[in-house]
């Protein structure tokens, strides 16, 4: 069977398979159903946080990266595994115990502040965005391959099948999904490592393949540092940045990542600290599996790439090599005239990504429009790193399959969540709790509806227009929550004497150096004044790993102004005393029910903003006009079908096989929609 | 022991706990994987330069066990001051 075929089969299956799950979890009483906390085994839990931890960032792109950054690449894997343990120990247990359930609650109630509240809640939602929007990527990458269409169009039926899952919910029906989704993406991820572990050092354990012999005897990551060295990058076991840069990103990682609002909020579902404690545990576990695999894929997937690509021709190019370079992730322009490719230090190609003409060359190869001077033929996306290697070591086509249904589940399980974490973030921290406290739970529900539309469509235009510029955002937003948050939880806990004052000059001071750092350094600002370059930077710190010196400013302003103003009250002080201790149980927590509230009062607009966003951005790609017509009349169309009053047919008690009939007749009509605008889709690029 | 004894007694081994913990987690990822890399480079472990290793395995691993002890500590602990529930 051909790939294809394996990859729709396969992610046919495992998609039955969410389905399933989630239905059966909704299948008991609707209050069983709406609570999941009591019924959830902290193994479960710590299975779910784990794939809400392991977005598709972790599972495409990291593996992906190491493979490029060699040594370098260790401040991903330190810093996203070492930030756990600081979650675990410093934060998860307390803040289990406070028994809030945002980290904006937390900080708003401990330092009795609305201004530390806001700048808490700016904090998560620029994380949640850039970690969506990274998401959104990911599934479009799995989805151009796997559907043979642009990346852009892949990127949007990715948002709509996100939606689809983000709703499928309910919180022991998103628990269980997640779990069946890490033993998808896990043994997708460990199988394609196995075979090509096994194909090259003989050691069927990648983490001991990675240090074992190839054919000849020599050491594996000898091989490789000397195919580096050859071809004139630098040593892959070495690296180029320094090593305090490298220190610093490392802290600014750990830091900023210890502060994800999307994890944090697993914890406040168990039921006792204890719990919370033991699934911290075993989440890093199943984490760790993936962690200690990705460098050994990365250095397999760099030595067969080198080996496949370089100085061979292109007529003799793999067919994997023409799928990828139809989607645009690969390219190669001839510069020498000797129809060989030859990928050595330097870039392909001038400015970020290649420009395809529509024009094929003399091998038949795209056209770039865009070639540097560098002696580098050859540009490939990172990002395509774990996709393609099966195919690059030649597995069987089932693997290759496993590999894009297991691409999905990553970006599946962590996007539905982090939705959710942005929409309660607007509509409960910002608007409930400061700008209108006295607004209906109505008002609420449809501010949390709203700005789920906003974040849904800022997530898609993210994955769509501007890479380079979300790469930016992604290492301020890391930058950012060392800068801020992570100071202001940690001294809330651990220094009773921390007060408002303190904290907010700390939070203020260590966002504002971090801003100011970054726009000198890495955005600039447009029109007035460009980056500045590497040489001027302070200490020899990059932006990225700057995160860590704010943190630290942060750190000491807020113990010296703590010190010298007045005293925190002595209700506060209390509340401290309280969350350190962990048996004296904390008011429990909601969180399942605003899950449960979004999934009843949100869907009809989730419906909405779909259609919309695929108008949207079917528009801007060249569409043929009678095409473009046949959505529009569809969006319509399922604006009326999910909207009052059509919908208040179907708004009876009764349930088929355990599943409302409200329920079932909105993923009827908009599978139904889904199947439409496919095909319309697919016609068009025929 | 009064509760307010009892609750300060515990946060200061629950404290110390921590303390020897992340000491713990900064030699090894910071000082191994990253500080002193160059000098356990030299160092060989079968194919594995030791920096290296600890850098993109070594302290994964260390982080695994680090949090189940934790895990273990604190649960003597509660048990200990009678926090357990």
């Amino acid at each position: 069977m051909s790939v294809q075929v394996w990859t729709w089969i396969l992610v046919g299956v495992s998609f039955a398979l969410y389905f399933g799950i989630a239905i059966w979890a909704r299948a008991g009483s609707t209050k069983e159903f709406y609570v999941a906390g009591g019924g959830v085994s902290p193994l479960a839990n710590g299975m779910a946080t784990a794939a809400d931890w392991m977005s598709a960032a972790s599972f495409i792109s990291m593996a992906g990266l190491i493979s490029f950054m060699g040594y370098d690449g260790s401040v991903y894997l330190m810093g996203w595994t070492g930030g756990y343990v600081l979650l675990a120990l410093l934060l998860a247990p307390y803040l289990r115990k406070f028994g809030k359930f945002t980290v904006p609650d937390f900080i708003g109630d401990r330092y009795y502040s609305n201004v530390a509240r806001t700048v808490a809640v700016i904090c998560a939602l620029v994380v949640s965005f850039t970690y969506v929007a990274g998401q959104m990527r990911g599934v479009g990458i799995v989805f151009s391959q796997f559907l043979q269409v642009e990346i852009n169009l892949g990127v949007i039926i990715g948002m709509a099948v996100v939606l689809i899952f983000s709703f499928l919910g309910g919180m022991k029906g998103i628990t269980y999904t997640q779990v069946a989704q890490y033993c998808v993406l896990m043994f997708a991820f460990l199988v394609p490592a196995i075979f090509i572990s096994l194909q090259m050092t003989g050691n069927p354990i990648p983490q001991l393949g990675m240090g074992g012999t190839v054919e000849d005897g020599t050491y594996l990551l000898d091989k490789l540092d000397n195919l580096h060295r050859e071809l004139g990058f630098n040593e892959y076991t070495n690296g180029s940045k320094s090593t305090w840069d490298v220190f610093a990103i490392t802290l600014a990682l750990m830091t900023g990542t210890a502060g994800l609002p999307h994890v944090i909020v697993r914890f406040f579902t168990v039921p006792k600290v204890k719990d919370a404690r033991k699934s911290a545990g075993l989440a890093l576990l199943f984490i760790a599996f993936l962690y200690t695999t990705a460098p050994a894929v990365a250095v397999f997937a760099r030595t067969n790439l080198i080996e496949t690509v370089n100085e061979q021709a292109y007529e003799d190019m793999p067919e994997w090599f023409r799928t990828w370079e139809n989607t645009g992730l690969l390219g190669w322009s001839d510069k020498n005239g000797d129809g060989k490719i030859q990928y050595v230090k330097g870039s392909a190609i001038d400015g970020k990504k290649p420009v395809f003409t529509e024009d094929r060359g003399e091998f038949g190869e795209r056209v770039i429009a865009n070639p540097s001077t560098d002696a580098n033929e050859f540009y490939v996306d990172r990002d395509i790193m774990v996709l393609a290697n099966p195919e690059i070591a030649k597995l069987p086509n089932w693997v290759i399959g496993l590999v894009a249904a297991g691409g999905l589940a990553a970006a599946l399980s962590t996007a539905a969540g982090l939705l959710l974490v942005i929409s309660t973030s607007i509509s409960h921290d910002l608007i409930k709790k400061q700008l209108k406290p006295d607004i209906s739970e109505k008002g609420e529900l449809l501010a949390a509806r709203i700005s789920i539309v906003v974040a849904i469509v800022v997530a898609g235009l993210f994955g769509i227009y501007p890479p380079g510029f979300v790469a930016a955002v992604v290492a301020l937003a890391f930058g950012l929550g060392a800068a801020s948050f992570f100071p202001a939880i940690v001294l809330g806990i651990f220094d009773k004497r921390m007060n408002k004052e303190g904290a907010i000059c700390g939070m203020v001071v260590g966002l504002l150096l971090m801003l100011f750092y970054m726009v000198r350094f890495k955005t600039g600002l447009i029109g007035v004044m460009d980056p500045l370059p590497a040489e001027d930077w302070w200490f020899g710190t990059s932006p990225e790993g700057f995160g860590s010196i704010a943190m630290l400013v942060n750190f000491v302003i807020s113990i010296v102004v703590s010190r010298l103003t007045k005293p925190t009250p002595k209700e506060v002080q209390e509340i401290v005393e309280n969350i350190r201790i962990p048996s004296i149980s904390g008011e429990a927590v909601a969180v399942e029910l605003v899950y449960a509230m979004l999934l009843r009062h949100g869907l009809i607009r989730y419906f909405d903003t779909v259609s919309f966003c695929i108008l949207n951005s079917i528009h801007s790609e060249k569409m043929k006009k009678r095409h473009e017509q046949k959505l529009v009349i569809l969006s319509l169309g399922l604006f009326l079908l999910l909207n009052i009053p059509f919908i208040l047919i179907f708004n009876v008690e009764e349930a088929v096989f355990g599943i409302p009939i409200i329920y079932l007749a909105f993923f009827s009509i908009w599978i139904a929609s889904i199947l439409i605008s496919f095909i319309v889709i697919k016609r068009h690029y025929e | 022991m009064t509760d307010k004894e009892k609750a300060i007694a515990y946060w200061k081994e629950n404290v110390k706990y921590l303390v020897g913990l992340l000491v713990v987690w900064f030699i090894v990822s910071y000082g191994a994987g990253i500080l002193f890399k160059d000098e356990l480079n030299t160092i060989r472990l079968e194919g594995f330069k030791l920096g290296f290793w600890f850098a993109q395995q070594g302290s994964i691993y260390t982080f695994v066990i680090l949090i189940f002890i934790y895990v273990r500590l604190m649960n003597k602990l509660d048990k200990k001051y009678g926090f357990d529930e």
